[in-house]
């Protein structure tokens, strides 16, 4: 952001002036104003190259006067008159122009939409009852307000590949394609792996992978999001879920220390997609497909549904209420520094809060949390894998998360820390513990939502909810404070974790006060300094920036670059 | 497989590429003319050697292939015919003319699409395709073998005769 005022330039748009920074595209001109340009190529992060024509609109400029006229007379408000040029133009790629007018209500738009319209539908098949765009579909929301009551058409409709395997995660039917290119644009200019054009243009023009490859990056899911039509699919998704049946919940990705925002689509507690949700500040409009589809564990098999308690050498389901009771008994007659509490960098803030009091209360003499580290591939996915590793060092007051893990290990095996309470972690998989060492404890408690190696040592199993399935805050690896909202209800007698923790407290002889998350979000912003002052509702959908991490994105960094260059708008 | 091109003709075509210092891009269409003259058509790795040439990727040159017809993606005969289809040739005769050729020449042209417009004779010897204005509108019907013109066509036998 520049300090100083960008130049202001005076447009009239359906009749009424308004001011806008020079440079502004005439289609983002009218948006800013609440006047909707219906269009299909444009799209705000990629190049415009003006195809779709879907975005014509009347223009007019002030009479330029013959030699020897004298100029037009400016009014009162130092506006000149409009003289309408009798041609349209497109309103994505052209900017605006001092004392420019612009009528997107008029008859010679609404003629050039109709007839953008009847063009595009000609060859468009009527498949919309089994195809997954509808309900979401730019061209049936165009063609109910500018489309025609009927075809003129009468010839045969010309026949291109469908169901075609582009690549491992999208099919695509290249009859329903309207040749908008936003698909090789962003294949192009974001995913820099070019793989898609155009071939045979003219009456045939199909949409094409190279032959011999295939759109097989890791970001190739976007392509879906932002075909208008229906002519890339979700291999993952297709035909799964009329998209008007889907509850839609706003909240954020949590498989790397980006915290991409993201909207959850589910119906009857079974979530059906995922999709990115703009934010110009952590993701863009993106994300990548390893992310987005690693969501069909949440309604796996091996869930743990109830408590379990172990009985001998087998588990046996127990109430809430036995399995809190045999873990108060068992952490009774304990020290404090036999305890240790393993905590997860997947917990929100609220969790973490919750746990540090929980640690203090047992006088627990180790905690920490488990990291997760991978590779950053440059554009969105993070090397932190854990979304809230910033919490743990904020809220939970860690300083180098995962330090003390094997100190840990050392004193189960050495026998000087005789319990541990996991939470939200798999110790044996993510941790490296061995069952060994753990065979060694007295007491082994493991809340999780999967069942796993280590639940199945642990002498109480507690179900704990998945990330879908709670709510809470957490600090991406910018240092901005995002909202996790649930989406779904987790499955059986499945707990938050913070409600798990409160409860643990409250069985081991610990007060609460503790009924909704909420109470714990206000909690924090009481007493951890960095939080003070927020609330629920300031965070907003596209959270905040709290602290100074000196991180960046990199993908959004190339963005700010061709934004600079005016490539895009951005 | 064996796609080499010879040091002469990449000697030509470097030069060529050199008439067009902003964008390298720009020089796809002389690459392809040059390549397409010196074989006959664009194959698989004529399409790669090009995109490597101008740093492209390859689909953006088989987009510039595939727009244009008068780039072959197939191997045509000894002999490529032309038949002009556009109305006055139309109206004189030329689907006849077609037809004529084709079965004079042995040629089989059921397998014609929109994306595969050329038949081969069974002997190698003729291919042929339709082509729109030859720009001889008053000696129609009229076409093309390999470059030299042939108007108002109709001894066919005589027309294939010429070549050997």
């Amino acid at each position: 952001m520049s300090e100083e005022k960008p130049d202001l330039i005076d447009v009239q748009i359906n009749g009424e002036w308004h001011s806008f920074p020079k440079g502004t595209r005439m289609i983002e001109a009218c948006r800013q104003v609440g006047v909707e340009v219906p269009h299909y190529c444009y799209h705000p992060k990629l190049t415009s190259p003006g195809n779709c024509r879907m975005c014509l609109v009347e223009m007019g400029m002030p009479p330029r006067p013959r030699p020897g006229d004298d100029p037009p007379e400016p009014d009162e408000d130092g506006h000149l008159p409009i003289s309408w040029i009798p041609r349209p133009a497109i309103a994505c790629a052209n900017t605006i122009a001092p004392n420019m007018g612009i009528r997107t209500e008029s008859e010679m738009t609404e003629e050039c939409r109709k007839g953008v319209m009847e063009l595009l539908l000609a060859n468009h098949p009527l498949d919309c009852p089994i195809c997954d765009q509808a309900g979401e579909c730019s061209l049936q929301e165009f063609s109910v307000e500018h489309g025609n009551g009927e075809s003129r058409f009468r010839e045969q409709k010309v026949k291109k590949p469908k169901n075609v395997d582009v690549g491992p995660r999208i099919r695509l039917d290249d009859e329903r394609c309207i040749m908008c290119s936003r698909c090789i644009r962003f294949t192009d200019e974001i995913a820099d792996d070019p793989v898609l054009g155009f071939t045979d243009r003219g009456s045939h023009t199909v949409l094409t992978v190279y032959p011999g490859k295939e759109l097989a990056n890791n970001y190739s899911l976007n392509t879906v999001d932002i075909c208008p039509v229906g002519a890339l699919t979700s291999n993952d998704f297709r035909f799964q879920m009329r998209v008007w049946f889907m509850k839609e919940v706003k909240t954020i990705d949590t498989n790397c220390a980006t915290g991409a925002n993201i909207t959850v689509y589910s119906r009857e507690d079974k979530i059906y997609r995922i999709t990115p949700r703009q934010n110009n500040d952590v993701n863009s409009d993106w994300m990548p497909d390893s992310h987005r589809l690693n969501f069909h564990w949440i309604e796996s098999e091996a869930r743990l549904t109830e408590p379990l308690v172990k009985d001998g050498d087998q588990h046996r389901s127990a109430s809430w209420q036995e399995a809190l009771a045999t873990t108060a008994d068992k952490l009774a007659g304990l020290e404090g520094s036999e305890i240790a509490v393993i905590a997860s960098a997947r917990m929100t803030n609220e969790e973490l809060l919750i746990t540090n009091r929980f640690v203090k209360h047992l006088e627990a003499g180790h905690v920490d949390t488990v990291p997760r580290t991978g590779e950053a591939d440059g554009y969105l996915i993070s090397a932190d894998r854990n979304p809230n590793t910033l919490g743990v060092k904020t809220v939970l007051g860690l300083d180098d998360p995962g330090s003390q893990l094997s100190a840990i290990q050392e004193g189960i095996e050495q026998g000087r820390i005789k319990a541990v309470i996991s939470l939200q972690e798999n110790l044996i998989e993510d941790a490296g513990f061995s069952a060994d060492t753990l065979k060694k404890l007295d007491f082994l408690l493991v809340s999780y939502p999967l069942a796993n190696p280590t639940a199945d040592l642990a002498d109480v199993v507690l179900p704990g909810a998945a990330w879908a399935e709670k709510s809470g805050t957490m600090l991406n690896i910018t240092g901005r404070l995002q909202r996790l909202n649930k989406a779904v209800d987790g499955p059986g007698l499945t707990l938050e974790p913070w409600e798990i923790v409160r409860d643990l407290i409250q069985a081991t002889g610990g007060g609460n006060g503790i009924y909704s998350v909420n109470d714990l979000f206000q909690q924090l912003a009481a007493e951890v300094s960095e939080f003070e002052g927020l609330t629920w509702g300031r965070i907003g959908d596209l959270g905040i920036p709290l602290i100074e991490t000196g991180e960046t994105i990199p993908l959004l960094e190339r963005e700010k670059e061709r934004i600079a260059k005016g490539l895009i708008v951005g | 497989m064996s796609f080499k091109v010879p040091t002469e003709l990449e000697k030509e075509i470097d030069e060529r590429v050199t008439h067009y210092p902003v964008s390298k891009r720009s020089a796809v269409l002389p690459v392809l003319h040059a390549l397409q003259h010196h074989f006959g058509f664009i194959e698989e790795e004529a399409i790669e050697w090009t995109a490597a040439k101008l740093d492209l990727e390859p689909i953006k040159v088989l987009e510039v292939v595939t727009f244009y017809p008068g780039f072959r993606q197939s191997a045509p005969g000894k002999y490529h015919i032309r038949v002009c289809r556009t109305l006055s040739c139309a109206m004189a005769g030329s689907y006849e003319l077609m037809e004529e050729i084709c079965e004079k020449a042995d040629i089989d042209r059921s397998g014609v699409t929109h994306h595969d417009p050329i038949a081969v004779s069974k002997d190698g010897k003729f291919s042929i395709e339709f082509a729109e204005c030859l720009a001889s509108c008053g000696t129609g019907p009229v076409c093309l073998v390999g470059d030299d013109f042939h108007e108002e066509v109709k001894n066919v036998e005589g027309l294939l005769k010429q070549y050997k």
